[in-house]
């Protein structure tokens, strides 16, 4: 037993290409045998009798009214078509495509992609702020890669995140890697058990790294930027990760990579990371390791921690002894020089160096550092060296100026450099190293590298690698393993 | 979208910034946009903070909810031409010496020369000067008075005259209640529109008020009015906008009209008036921007309300109203629109941009409505059609909502963008893209071409920082 039913509403006009698209969806609906929508012209009204579509009601309309009429197996199947036929009339359109130009607004963007959960903000740091505060509106997750944010508009934003169960990433938050997708400057790694809390991009990159080297791999590394741990924050971010890293049943253990927290934060942080459920290695540059809470592995190192993480050891990959190499220099070069495109490599090496007794200086000094020290690392992407310019990651070329200075220094025995891979880095860092090199006289300082990458990189971990030890670069396993073997180097040139 | 659904579901990202990573992260299958970002066009602290009280901040739910209710009221909106009257007889204190003109309040020294001109026909017309000399030296003595068409429930196209002697289209909008006004399309060339004021404009003028005037009249009670939304809704899907091009819906209405025509007057007089008519492409955009008036009238007033309520020019400064903050005008220099020009002009005979017939863009038409209308897109500059429709889309984002019954065949149907938000204005820097005339800049010459042009970001600004201040 079939029903109609005939809905008019008055004074609606539609084209009638537009209401014929329509009809034809209303008529497919489940349980519709027929429907049509028409505008109520004498000769329209004929045609919905004869298809045997329109009741006493339909047959009142005016031709300035939309007639709705349909007839389907039940009064419930009806109704429903008829609020269907409703909600695309007062939608307005049937789908709206328009042109191809890409969204003016994150608005817009949020309508165009409905499923959006993240919002990604590099503007400029001035802009950076109102995008990230639009997103959260919108109930997006922040990860913001600007810098120049203020401390207050960071700790607002993370305040306003938290309390709508959100989390922010950054700002200056250079990498993450969520459900195996790499978001910014972010390497191609497997996915797996590990997850990573990182304050920094270089930091997360290696370990990423060196863990999947070691056949491990990331369930999710989230950024939180470098002053999260500051006593001014509160870790408000990293506390948020903790949350609901725990609560991911596919996290086998957690590693926190950091300077170390501010004094009124720390606790708070290591006492929720020993009761999240996991297990926890803390990678926390020159904290002192007897204040962590009992459950927490310390790691002193980003190689250290990516091995504890594996339980396994990063096999060494270059055949040449200290020996050797410093056989080759002239007694008067006793320097390292340590020119650093990654912040964190920057800092892991100065860890290493003091670590094997030799004093550091840096711009971007870690827990240790001595201004005036014979051995000197710079962090190439610090402020003062980025100011107008590309960050040397993006655009390594800038690092050449300092490396032709350092290989025309005679004091110099060692040039220390990082190769970063990944997302958004440079295609092809290793040739503008070795077209510094190529000019660069027979007799010069060693250049020991690491290249933090793999081989599923867009660039390559293998064919960079391979590119510097052409250009006669000693390239070892890792960052930690450079640092070393510079710092063995310096020890015998100091005699 | 919580934390923890980022965690389980994985990045489903918006880029906003540097276009690269977005790739990237296509080209590990993700799910990606990245927004075509620019800096914000505003950097005044003041005005930035006020946006971000009313968009995100204290105040936006409240704005949320006057807007809603704007365009609510915009969309029951039932608009009806129902009579035409002499002015006088409609708006009660228009008398002797006293000059409705377009767009926000503007005295004699600071009046365009169109504007001047026009005046000064007006004042002729009324018999109030014996000559143009006289009637110039009347206007700048400051015995006459002048006042917006938007103050008295009117509009006027151009310069947007209104005398008591005029007769005006009546629209009511059976909705509300309302009734609204504006002067019969008195055609293209030399008109008082565009400035014009010498014998053949007055004689027109005087022509529509002894035979067109009361014959429409006549016509519209024994057609019991014509409802103007279906016309409206029909003309779209035949290329028109009802800004610059009026030829469907010029003729929708000749074909209401004309049968009552017919039925009411001698064949000699129903031939002539319907010649008239039929000779006149833009016709229509009077009864477009007295619908406009009438359908904007029961907008003003919502408290809190960011949308728009009138754009409005007078050819030195443009003007606009706002719901939540009544009748108060924001108004800055108005802009040169850019174009095309007719044979032996160019855009240094150009006249500043002028007129009430904004209003058309401020009920989502116009401008707003480019996607329906191609050809108008090649002739006001636009460029291509796929221009046309990112004219709209673009007012998409500067809009509340869309009306589900005025859509646009070349967007799939999507309704016109309606309800300007000046909170996404400022937010956005985009500014509402009118489709306009160009009058010389002497009066009496007339058109001189069609354009696209502008509403002024500062109109915007100052209604943000209105806005907030008086909800605080």
């Amino acid at each position: 037993m079939s029903v109609i039913i005939n809905e008019v509403r008055k004074g609606f006009y539609l084209d009638s290409v537009a209401l014929m698209r329509m009809s034809a969806d209303i008529a497919a609906a489940d349980g519709v045998d027929d429907a049509v929508l028409m505008i109520g012209t004498p000769s329209n009204k004929q045609i919905m009798a004869d298809a045997g579509l329109l009741n006493e009601q339909g047959e009142r309309a005016s031709a300035n009214d939309l007639v709705i009429a349909l007839r389907a197996g039940s009064e419930g199947d009806a109704n429903r078509a008829i609020a269907k036929a409703k909600k695309s009339l007062d939608g307005g359109t049937l789908k709206s495509t328009g042109s191809n130009a890409l969204p003016p607004t994150l608005a817009s963007a949020c309508t165009q992609l409905p499923a959006a959960n993240l919002a990604l903000i590099s503007t400029p740091g001035s802009y950076a702020t109102r995008e990230a505060k639009a997103a959260l509106r919108q109930g997006l997750n922040v990860m913001i890669f600007s810098d120049n944010v203020s401390l207050a508009d960071e700790a607002a934003l993370k305040q306003q995140a938290a309390s709508n169960g959100l989390l922010v990433m950054g700002p200056d938050c250079g990498t993450a890697i969520i459900g195996g997708r790499a978001l910014a400057f972010a390497n191609a790694v497997p996915q797996g058990g590990t997850a990573v809390i990182a304050a920094s991009g270089t930091g997360l990159q290696e370990f990423s790294v060196l863990l999947t080297r070691l056949g491990g791999g990331i369930r999710h590394a989230i950024g939180v930027g470098g002053r999260d741990l500051n006593d001014d924050i509160g870790a408000i971010s990293t506390l948020t990760a903790i949350d609901i890293l725990a609560a991911d049943s596919q996290v086998e253990q957690i590693v926190l990579i950091s300077k170390p927290p501010g004094a009124a934060t720390a606790n708070r942080v290591f006492e929720k990371l020993a009761n999240c459920g996991k297990p926890v290695i803390a990678c926390v540059f020159g904290y002192d390791e007897s204040s962590l809470p009992g459950g927490i592995q310390y790691a002193g190192t980003l190689k250290a921690a990516a091995e504890t993480a594996a339980n396994a050891t990063i096999p060494a990959n270059q055949t040449q002894s200290a020996n050797a190499l410093a056989a080759t220099l002239a007694s008067t070069r006793t320097k390292i020089r340590g020119l650093y495109t990654g912040g964190t490599l920057c800092t892991e090496a100065q860890i290493v160096l003091q670590q094997a007794g030799l004093p550091v200086q840096s711009n971007a000094p870690a827990p240790g550092a001595t201004t005036n020290a014979a051995h000197q690392l710079i962090d190439l992407g610090a402020d003062e060296y980025t100011m107008g310019k590309p960050h040397p990651m993006i655009e390594p070329a800038v690092r050449t100026e300092s490396l032709q200075q350092a290989i025309e220094s005679a004091d110099v025995a060692v040039i220390l450099i990082d190769l970063v891979l990944g997302y958004g880095a440079h295609q092809n860092p290793a040739d503008v190293v070795a077209d510094a090199l190529a000019a660069a006289p027979a007799e010069r300082p060693i250049v020991i590298a690491s290249v933090c990458g793999t081989n599923s990189d867009p660039q390559s971990l293998q064919q960079q690698t391979a590119s510097l030890q052409n250009a006669g670069v000693i390239v070892c396993a890792c960052n930690a393993d450079a640092a070393q073997l510079a710092g063995e180097i310096a020890q015998l040139q100091a005699g | 979208m919580s934390a923890t659904d980022l965690l389980n579901n994985g990045p489903t990202v918006i880029g906003v910034g540097l276009k690269g990573f977005i790739d990237d992260l296509k080209s590990q299958g993700a799910d990606a946009i990245a927004v075509d970002w620019r800096p914000p066009a505003t950097s005044d602290p003041q005005v930035l903070d006020s946006a971000d009280r009313l968009t995100s901040g204290d105040l936006s739910g409240s704005v949320e909810r006057g807007n809603q209710k704007a365009l609510e009221n915009m969309l029951a909106a039932d608009p009806v031409l129902i009579d035409v009257r002499p002015a006088g007889e409609l708006i009660e204190s228009l008398g002797d010496h006293k000059i409705l003109h377009a767009g926000p309040p503007v005295e004699w020294p600071d009046m365009c020369g169109p504007m001047q001109g026009a005046i000064c026909g007006a004042i002729v017309l009324e018999g109030w000067a014996k000559d143009l000399q006289a009637a110039e030296r009347l206007a700048a003595s400051g015995k006459i008075e002048f006042e917006p068409n938007h103050h008295h429930a009117a509009v006027g196209p151009m310069t947007g005259m209104t005398t008591q002697s005029m007769p005006l289209m009546v629209v009511e909008n059976k909705a509300f209640g309302n009734r609204a006004y504006c002067a019969i399309n008195e055609g293209l060339g030399k008109v008082m529109r565009f400035g014009g004021n010498d014998d053949s404009v007055l004689d027109r003028l005087r022509w529509l008020e002894s035979t067109l005037g009361p014959l429409m009249a006549d016509a519209l009670l024994a057609s019991e009015g014509v409802g103007l939304k279906n016309i409206i809704a029909r003309g779209l899907s035949m290329g028109d906008e009802m800004h610059q091009r009026n030829v469907a819906c010029t003729s929708l209405i000749l074909r209401e009209l004309a049968p009552a025509i017919a039925r009411v007057t001698d064949g000699d007089t129903a031939s002539e008036v319907l010649t008239f008519i039929a000779g006149n492409d833009q016709f229509f955009l009077n009864v477009a921007m007295v619908m406009g008036k009438a359908i904007m009238d029961p907008v003003r007033d919502i408290k809190n309300s960011s949308v728009v309520t009138a754009m409005a020019r007078n050819g030195t400064k443009f003007g606009i109203r706002v719901s939540g903050c009544g009748d108060q005008w924001f108004v800055a220099d108005v802009e040169m629109p850019r174009g095309l020009y007719f044979p032996g002009f160019s855009e240094k005979d150009a006249n500043p941009d002028m007129g009430d017939s904004t209003i058309v863009e401020t009920i989502g038409l116009g401008g707003f409505a480019m996607a329906a209308s191609p050809a108008v897109a090649g002739f006001v500059g636009a460029g291509s059609a796929a221009d046309a429709v990112a004219y709209t889309n673009r007012m998409i984002e500067i809009t509340v909502g869309r009306n589900p019954e005025w859509t646009i065949p070349a967007m799939d149907f999507a309704g016109v963008p309606t309800g300007i938000d000046v909170r996404q204005v400022v937010n956005t820097g985009i500014t509402p893209t009118i489709n306009t005339g160009i009058a010389h800049r002497e009066p009496g010459i007339g058109q001189v071409g069609a354009g696209v042009v502008n509403a002024p970001l500062a109109c915007f600004e100052q209604a943000c920082v209105a806005l907030a201040e008086q909800q605080s």
